[in-house]
Formats: C-alpha cells, structure tokens, sequence
C-alpha cells in the first residue's frame, strides 16, 4: 500500500501536533517516507485544526484523508466531509458512526488520573492502525520525553501500549493499512527550517526581523541557535528591521530579514533605499493570503505582484521561490551570492506550507564555502568613490569603516562620490542607466524553469514556488488518465530568462491568488501563449486533485 | 587634537546662509578633533531634512538614509562595526516625528551611538509646517491657526526611558556645544543632545528668543540625579537648560549582547561547518529495523 493520507484533528491546545510529530517521526525510523502539513486557525486554543500526514507519497499536500483521527466530537464533523468513502474513522467519532470509537480523554483520565495522557494514547493508537511496532513508537516518545523523570516516560510508554492495543482489540483482522520501508535514512525538514542554515553556512551574520506569521521562525532559529553566529534583533517594527539589515549591510555584514504581506508593506520604503543605495540585502516574504491581516495562518502565493513591483521608483532586484528544502538550502545561498555581486536586494518568496509543511528527502546538502566576499580590496584604489561608473554598473564596494577610504552611501540621487546631486544632464541619467544595467546582466544568468515530462506532453502546467509537488502529482495523474500533461516549474522568477514556448503546446498556469500574476508577468515578458489559468485561492496549499480536476473537467473534490 | 580642516569636504553646502547648522558643525567638527577621531573612524548617518545634509559637510563615512530611520540604521552600523563612532545627525521632525517609535525603543536597547538632534521647532524643509516641538498656539505655514497640541517632552522621555546620556545645547554656543558633544560622544551607551537650533528663515522666533531662555544647568547638578534631571527637563517650553542633564553607564549596552565582540563583522571568520553539520545531522532520521518487529 502507498499513498496514505492521515489527517489528527482537533482543537488548538488539544495536542494534535504532538501526536502528529510521534507518528511521522515511528514512520520514519520505520523507514517510510512521510510528508506532514498543517492547516489551523489564527488562535492558541480551540477551533478546528488538522496535521495531514502523507505517508509514501509524493512531497505535496492531499485533501481527503484516508485515516480520520478525531481529539473531539466537533472537529470529527467539521472534517468528516474530507475522509473518503471507506476511510478509517478513529477517536471521538459522533453516535451514529461505524469506526473505531475511542474516548482517550477518559481513557487517560480513568487509568493515570490525567487527561494529559490523552495525546500519547492517540498516538499508539493511530500506530496501530498503520500497523508500525508499537516498540518504534516507544522508542521516538522516550527521545521526545528523555528530559523528564522515568516515572513520566515510564507512564507514557504504558500509555502508548494502552492506545495501541485499544485500536488493535478493535480492528477487523487485515484491515488497517500495513506499509513498507522505502528508504534508510530520510531527511526531515520544513523549507524554513533550512532557510537559517543556508544563511549561516553563506556568511550570514545579522538579521532583524519583527515577529508575523509565517515568517517568524527564520528569526527565532538564530536566537534558539547562537552557534549559527548570526546577531538577531527582534525590531520594534518593520521599518526598523529592513532598515537595520540594509545598514548592517551596508557596513559590511552579510544580512537578511524576513517577513510576511503586511511586514513586506511596510519595508517597500527601505527595499528602494537597498535599490537607491546599491546595498546587498537578503529578504524572505513568506506569503500568506491578504488583503491587510488576511488569513494570518493559510497559505496563499498573493504577493507575487507585490515582490515585483514593491518600493517606489525604479532599480533592480532579484527574485527566487523555493519549492522544497533543498530549493531552500540552494537559494537562500544564492540570494545572498547575487545580493552581493549585483549590489541588490534579493527577495526568496516563500510561503506558510513551506514554513510549516516536513518533506521526506533523500539527501540534503548546503554548500561547503560562502560566496566570495562582494567587498573590494581597499588598497586597490588610490582614491575611493562607492558609486564609480563600470561598463557592468556594478562598482567597487568598500564598506563603512573597511579601510581610510572614506564611503559615502546616500538615498538621494547621488554623484559617483554619493554625495547629493541635482545634476540633470549627466549625473542622473547615468545613474538610472548604472542601476538598470545590472539588471540586464542579472538576466543572463537567471535559471530556466525545470522541465518535468514536457517531451511529448500536449498540455504544459507553469507554475512558481511551493506548488512544484502538486503540480508533478497533477502531471503524473493526468498521464495515467490519458493525457499527455508536462510541466514548467519556475524557481527563479524575476528577472525572467529569455525562453521560447513550444508549438502546439497548450499552456496553463497554476498559482496560488485571484487574478493570475504569475500568468501576467509571463504575459509581459514572455511570448508564452496561454491557453488557461489555474487560479487556487481558499487559503489552501495548491493540491494535485484540484489541478487534475480542471484539466481532466471533473468535479473538484471536496475541500473541508 | 585633529584640526578641523581635516574634517573639511568640497561638497557644495545647501544651507540657507547664517543658519545656525554651521554652529552645530562647528562644533562637531571641534568635538571629534579632541577626541582624536579621525575621519575614517566616524560614520555619521542621518534622515531626510536640511539638519540630515550634515553629513554630506563633515569629512567621515557617511549614511544618509530614510526619513526618520536614522536611529534603527546607527544602532545596526554600531552593531556590525563597533569601531566606528557612530552618530546621527538629524532634525526635530525626522527623530521626533516620523521617527520616533525608533528613538523609544532605542532608549531601551542602550546602542553604543550618539543621537544629535538640530531642534528647530519647525519643518523646514517642507517650507514651515509644525514640527513635534512647536509650542501650542504658534502659527506656521500648515497650522495656520496655531498649533492646537502639545510639545513633545521628548528629553524628560528619554530620563523616563532609560536613556543613559541626556543633555541640551544651543546652537548659538558653539564653545559650550563642543564640551557637551565631547562628553556625548564619550559616553559608553546612547547619548541624546536636543540641540536648539534656530530657524532663520521658517522659525518663529529669533536667535534672541533662544538666547534669553538658553539657561545654563548649575554647576552643582548630578547629572546622576535623575528626578532633578526630570524638573530641568520639564522648564521647556518656557526655558531651555543647557548642559547634560542625567548620565548613567549602569546599563548594558546593545553591543553587549554581541559575543563576536570588537571585531567588525566583516572580519569575523566564517562559521565553524562541524557546527552546520551537526544541524543538518538532526535532520536525519533513521531507520532502526532492530525495532520493527516488535510486539
């Protein structure tokens, strides 16, 4: 059996992502790959939330669960809709349902005398259920418990035992769902959990930041992990943030902040003086849907419009869209390696299913140097100026206090010198070329986007970002049905490469907002003709079934 | 001692001429030369208005950024580069008003950076419109009426919060001025200096109006004694204490929290990899057959 979809639903505080974190991490030392998500409400207790496991299959979310594994009676009808006909039905399930009805709040409360215990019954009990050894379980709790006393550990072991053998008394005989070992060693990680790493390992030395989700955990990484010897400050706002960052840079440390929609609103002022001044900076913008506070914890790719076109007047900026953790080691290492060689703020667009979604990986490396240094040799010049002409429009860049070279970095439109300049004839005009140039020369150095059985394929998904698992699932889903789907997966998103469609190739673009910015950007800068736009905007991450659905004209199946 | 023709530069000057700007250069200019700074050892960042123009006329580094964003760009330079003197330049309404969220919370983190700040009671810039320190009533060019709120208090504020160097100068004295940024820039933590600087061509009063009510602080003040520093603090609007306020170096600073310690940063070596291999090591889970085939 492959491909089983586990959603644990509850209400925030209930411990669904304890149980979650047991299960994938028994599938794992069991040797089956797992790809977890999850999908909560913005609040610290109650409501309806979900952690989906997708145990051997492909890295990208599902919709519909074939195990429903229920904390409470309310949350088991709020997802009731999502399990497919046949699934198997655990936990507190309402009256009139057949399944496998168990009560761990009272089981916990009735044999330890605490309801805490509630959690780690689940846990064994949906072990049972996938058929894992109930001593893997055992050993991953008594990993996760080792700090506390034995007698603690000790309970929860019995506990696990007790939820295990609950569910086993109560499962027909061959049912449940026994699974196989796929690989040794996987590699678990969420993109945000690699994004700090790549950052330290490329030189990486300050971050500011202000807390918003999705993006906060790249900041609380550094301060959890002093050894990664990034100096992390938590902002009074974003305002400072981006404007420390860019300052710190601009004296000479690789740096970086992140932030989401409504943080990123209040940076464009500072991205334009990264622009004005030439200065390297790192940004992460970790989408999630808007207008204003939005869906604070859904997922969404609605800022891709606003990365583009963020901050007033005209420069240049980069910018790149992971996919997956190793996207993530490879591209934050490559948008500090541009920032500094073109003097430009680069923006890594991500995403709250890549802030929070573990992908099961083969391998995952991050390179063994940083980029070279972007700052110049001080004793090379006689005299210094910080905004020189060159033939690339890249000049020289010295840091605030490298050397006796004294370095003056301006917002104004400024001289080669950087002081203020008003001169209309020359100076500015000059200027805005410089800038503009390096854009033109980034260009030619910009990824294509990744083919995925596009050789003989009649219809062409295009998509950017979080969506590339979904999309290949689509593609491959399609295939199976008869349709000779491929797909173009874009990492690199601006500035685009020159690239020429193929004849005959019927193109669509799929993305995560309302109104299709992806497929406009291709529109204004491509000759891509499209035939479609697949536009997925209710908060959830992009899933192969509702992609499937269009192109093959089906029913799209339901979405809690 | 550096002369201050060392901290000359050649770029043309847009100041109205008289404005009392050049005295508060003047005396930064002697300032920095007693202290043996040399101009690549400063780094002077400012805002937007005609006080952030200043360092553009003072020979160091320069970064002259966002309008009210001085504050959070000196505390990172400080942070990045701790031997640079770091100190901010800039106008009443870029630290006061747009900025001055940043100015609370850098009261908080104590950075290593001198704030001066040319107080002029107006936008001038802008061509007159009301600034944070405008006194009730006064008329300007946008509160055509008056101004109908209150002055910001902002010096008794910085005693409130925690600011560990307090003081006002005048920009008329440029002797007196030059003493009080010589201890401002030696101070170990965050100096503010509100510097009355008269408006010559927005303002609403003349350098005589500031004269009269730029009262020296009495020699035997404490700059320790805190309450005392408020009540002089709170003599504004009326009149102007000049001196220093309230000091302390009790507090740690904000470069105290770095471990990589004096070294710029761009001089630090890279990051030890075992480090960012054991990180990655975390990530790997592995199969234990030995347990499957349990009970």
């Amino acid at each position: 059996m492959s491909d089983l979809s586990i959603f644990i639903v509850g209400a925030a505080g209930e411990g669904i992502q304890t149980i979650g974190d047991i299960v994938a991490h028994a599938l794992l030392k069991s040797g089956i790959a797992v790809f977890t998500s999850k999908e909560y409400e913005s609040r610290i207790r109650g409501g309806h939330n979900s952690y989906r496991l997708r145990v051997s299959g492909p890295n990208a979310p599902r919709h519909d669960a074939d195990v429903l594994l229920a904390l409470n009676p309310s949350a088991f009808e709020h997802y009731r809709s999502s399990a497919r006909p046949g699934a198997t039905l655990i936990g507190e399930l309402s009256d009139d349902e057949e399944g496998l009805s168990l009560h761990f709040q009272a089981m916990a409360k009735e044999t330890f005398g605490s309801t805490i215990f509630a959690n780690t019954l689940a846990a064994g009990a949906l072990n049972a259920v996938v058929h894992l050894s109930p001593d893997v379980v055992q050993s991953v709790v008594e990993k996760r418990l080792s700090k506390l006393s034995d007698e603690v550990i000790q309970q929860n072991v019995r506990a696990i035992r007790m939820g295990f053998e609950a569910a086993s008394k109560k499962l027909e005989p061959e049912s449940g769902t026994a699974l196989s070992a796929t690989r040794e060693d996987h590699v678990f990680a969420s993109v945000h959990e690699i994004i700090p790493l790549a950052a330290a390992a490329a030189g990486c030395r300050f971050m500011a930041a202000y807390p918003m989700s999705p993006s906060t955990g790249i900041m609380t990484a550094f301060a959890r992990d002093p050894e990664l010897g990034v100096f992390v400050e938590q902002a009074e706002d974003e305002i400072a943030a981006i404007n420390m960052s860019l300052a710190a840079s601009a004296a000479g440390a690789r740096a970086m902040t992140a932030t989401s929609g409504g943080g990123f609103a209040l940076m464009t002022e500072g991205l334009s003086l990264a622009g004005m001044t030439e200065t390297p900076l790192v940004l992460v913008l970790a989408q999630r849907p808007g207008p204003a506070t939005g869906l604070p914890t859904r997922t969404a790719q609605e800022d891709l419009s606003f990365a583009l076109y963020g901050g007033h007047g005209e420069f240049p900026r980069a910018i790149l869209a992971p996919a997956d953790p190793q996207d993530a080691a490879r591209l934050t290492y490559r948008a500090f390696d541009l920032a500094d060689r073109y003097q430009i703020p680069v923006i890594l667009l991500t995403d709250q299913l890549l802030a929070d979604a573990h992908f099961s990986l083969d391998a995952l490396t991050l390179p063994s140097e940083p980029p070279p240094s972007g700052l110049a040799d001080p004793s090379a010049f006689e005299t210094y100026e910080r905004y020189r002409w060159t033939s690339d429009g890249v000049s020289p860049r010295l840091a605030l206090g490298q050397s006796e070279h004294l370095v003056c970095i301006d917002s104004d439109e400024h001289t080669e010198a950087g002081h203020i300049t008003e001169d209309l004839v020359e100076t500015r005009p000059a200027m805005v070329e410089k800038r503009l140039e390096k854009l033109r020369r980034l260009q030619q150095e910009m990824a294509s986007p990744e083919p995925y059985r596009v050789e003989d394929a009649v219809t062409v998904l295009l998509s950017w970002g979080s969506s590339r698992g979904a999309v290949h699932e689509a593609v491959d889903r399609c295939r199976d049905r008869g349709l000779r789907a491929g797909a173009m997966h874009f990492t690199e998103l601006w500035p685009l490469p020159e690239m020429e469609p193929s004849e005959g190739v019927s193109y669509w673009t799929v993305e995560g907002n309302a109104t299709g910015q992806f497929a406009r950007l291709l529109r204004a800068e491509t000759s891509f003709p499209l035939t479609g736009r697949m536009d997925l905007y209710d908060g959830l991450p992009i899933d192969a079934a509702s992609i499937v659905a269009v192109l093959l004209g089906e029913e799209e199946e339901a979405r809690p | 001692m550096i002369p201050a023709e060392r901290y000359r530069t050649d770029v043309e000057n847009q100041w109205c001429p008289g404005c009392p700007n050049f005295g508060i250069q003047a005396a930064l200019k002697r300032a920095l030369g007693t202290l043996d700074l040399p101009p690549h050892r400063v780094c002077l960042v400012s805002g937007i208005g005609q006080a952030a123009k200043m360092p553009h006329y003072v020979a160091a580094h320069v970064f002259n950024g966002l309008h009210g964003r001085a504050i959070p760009a000196a505390t990172a330079i400080q942070i990045a580069h701790p031997g640079l003197k770091t100190i901010v330049t800039s106008g009443d309404g870029c630290i006061y008003g747009e900025g001055g969220n940043h100015l609370l919370h850098a009261f908080r983190r104590n950075p290593d950076i001198t704030v001066l700040v040319h107080d002029n009671q107006i936008y001038a810039l802008t061509k007159g419109q009301g600034s944070p320190t405008t006194r009730r009533g006064e008329k300007t060019r946008m509160q055509f009426d008056g101004v109908r709120s209150d002055p910001a208090q902002m010096l008794a504020t910085a005693i409130v919060h925690g600011c560990t160097f307090v003081a006002r100068g005048f920009a008329g004295d440029i002797d007196g001025l030059a003493r009080i940024l010589s201890k401002a820039l030696s101070h170990r933590g965050l100096s503010l200096v509100d510097i009355l600087q008269p408006c010559i061509t927005w303002g609403n009063h003349p350098v005589a109006w500031y004269r009269e009510r730029a009262i020296p602080i009495p020699e035997d003040h404490n700059p320790a004694d805190r309450n005392r520093a408020i009540d002089f603090a709170l003599e504004e609007p009326d009149r102007f204490p000049i001196g220093i306020l309230y000091e302390t170096e009790s507090r740690e600073t904000f470069a105290d929290r770095d471990p990589g310690g004096e070294t710029p940063m761009f001089e630090r070596p890279p990051m030890d990899r075992r480090v960012l291999d054991a990180r990655l090591s975390r990530l790997i889970v592995q199969r234990d057959r030995g347990l499957e085939k349990g009970s």
